[in-house]
């Protein structure tokens, strides 16, 4: 079948740049946007055509779906590429590409749409045989709120259904707080999200963050290629990756895949796709939700499968059937991703926008630098602070940290504050080399 | 009169959210401490608040327009 022959890619930074390059190792060309802010940036300079969609701030540019459209129609692409963020979990927009006659490098709208309410997901993973945390239904008012907490014993969180990315969760431990809580929580939902729907799900203690990449095509093939542990977080902001999961039991590892794989062919999932999962200390794990799309931590699995998973997505929406089953599969060492962000970590994480005058990447065996950035560019207040993502893959583990330790010796930032202090020590740290790791570890360690 | 200063480089906004009124409109009368703009930095947000009572004068800003650490935001006179 033949596939598109211009992508536009609706994204900026790191991720543009990664699927400009592998749509350009696939033999399409790549149309890039950019806003004010963006006008000489990295991506638009390795784009074959560039496109300016609007001023800076992203609700006048990356997240303006009309203007994305225009640019695509302008330079006749026949496919778009969303990334990661912005228009990419919008399925308005994955039906306005359709109607447009343009393929969504992406999964089909309906996909997008049932995952994308965190209370229609659960249900859904119900239906598909996939253990999810004890929660209740949607809940409106504070009584039935209540009813339901006391049901499922605190403490509990109150959960925003259409939330996603860690955001509009609080966690609550007695009907007081629920009291105190719950209008907050409703109202932020519907300031973040349009959506004040909110419900109650059980808190796990100390848990882990698990998730499963998956791939699937048009044709009846759905694969997963093995799970990440994404339990160093802070605020639920993932810091530190690794894959596969240390410390999970050959039989634990074999039966989230599988969950994953079910999940992705209940709902007819096409494309690239995540579920992720908590797993609490005797193993059992639970899905949270799903990600419609490529994530920032992707290049982990593709180190350890093998698997270029964007020159997958490709494939996939040009209708190519996936080209290796489950048993062709077989993961090799470790990886671990280092989310380089500008970020002062030893003043409460305060942002740091401002110009990059230095930046000196590290090299070497296993060592994979994924960045939008070049030295002079300016890192803008509007978008979000990741400079770089640093990818380390060993034989093992200690292998993988090793030269992640390493790595983070070279790696040279000034002009602006960054993460990289906080990832030297990180990386030395006893605890999480030994591993697992709980989900709330790292605030601990940072108290 | 006296010039309310960014603390920090960002993104300047009058308003809670974008389908929300403003803080505070020019003419109003503003208290000390009192909210009357956020500045986004890297989707991170904080208040910029009137460091003294008075009536807003005026802003030195547009929504959206970015903006620098320590440049003026607004005007408040004092009453």
């Amino acid at each position: 079948m033949t596939g598109p022959s211009r992508v536009l890619v609706a994204n900026r930074g790191e991720i543009a740049v990664r699927i400009i390059r592998a749509c350009h190792a696939a033999g399409v060309e790549a149309v890039a946007v950019y806003s004010d802010a963006d006008k000489n940036s990295r991506w638009v300079q390795l784009a074959d055509h560039a496109v300016h969609i609007g001023a800076s701030p992203a609700s006048k540019s990356y997240l303006n779906a009309a203007a994305v459209l225009e640019a695509a129609r302008s330079t006749h692409a026949d496919a778009i590429h969303p990334g990661y963020g912005f228009l990419s979990e919008n399925s308005r927009f994955a039906r306005a590409v359709q109607d447009a006659g343009l393929v969504l490098v992406g999964p089909p709208p309906s996909a997008i749409e049932l995952m994308g309410d965190k209370a229609t997901a659960r249900a859904t993973a119900q239906a598909a045989g996939v253990p999810v945390i004890p929660g209740s239904a949607p809940v409106t008012d504070l009584a039935s709120a209540q009813a339901a907490a006391d049901q499922l014993g605190y403490p509990v969180l109150v959960k925003a259904a259409a939330g996603g990315g860690g955001r509009g969760i609080r966690p609550v431990s007695s009907a007081a707080e629920l009291a105190d809580v719950l209008p907050a929580a409703q109202a932020e939902a519907r300031s973040a999200f349009g959506d004040g729907t909110s419900y109650l799900e059980r808190a796990l203690a100390r848990p882990r963050h698990v998730e499963v990449q998956l791939l699937a095509d048009d044709h009846g093939g759905a694969v997963h290629l093995f799970e990440r542990d994404c339990s160093v977080q802070r605020r639920r902001q993932k810091l530190l990756e690794e894959a596969p999961a240390p410390g999970l039991h050959e039989e634990t590892r074999q039966r989230i895949g599988e969950a994953a794989v079910r999940l992705a062919r209940h709902v007819g999932y096409r494309n690239a796709g995540t579920v992720e999962f908590l797993v609490d200390e005797d193993q059992h794990f639970y899905f949270m939700e799903m990600n419609t799309r490529i994530q920032v931590e992707h290049p982990i699995t593709e180190v350890i499968s093998g698997v270029d998973l964007v020159a997958e997505q490709l494939r996939i929406a040009a209708g190519t059937p996936l080209s290796f089953t489950q048993d062709d599969l077989v993961p090799t060492g470790a990886a671990i991703e280092l989310r380089i962000n500008a970020e002062d970590p030893d003043r409460g994480f305060a942002p740091s926008p401002g110009e990059v005058t230095a930046f000196d990447l590290p090299g070497g065996p296993g060592v994979r630098v994924d960045t939008g950035l070049a030295r002079g560019d300016r890192i803008s207040p509007f978008y979000d602070s990741m400079i770089a993502k640093l990818i380390c893959w060993g034989a093992d583990r200690d292998q993988a940290y090793a030269r992640a330790e390493q790595a983070l010796r070279e790696f040279r930032i000034e002009g602006v504050a960054s993460t990289i202090p906080l990832h030297r020590r990180l990386v030395g740290n006893d605890k999480l080399r030994s591993g697992p790791v709980h989900t709330t570890w790292l605030e601990e360690q940072l108290e | 009169m006296s010039t309310v200063n960014a603390a920090l480089p960002g993104v300047f906004y009058r308003r809670p959210a974008p389908d929300q009124e403003p803080f505070v409109e020019v003419g109003a009368m503003v208290q000390e401490g009192q909210t009357i703009a956020l500045i986004e930095v890297m989707k991170t947000f904080s208040e910029v608040k009137a460091e003294q009572a008075g009536t807003l004068g005026r802003f030195l800003l547009d929504e959206g327009d970015e903006v620098e650490a320590g440049q003026g935001v607004a005007e408040v006179v004092a009453p």
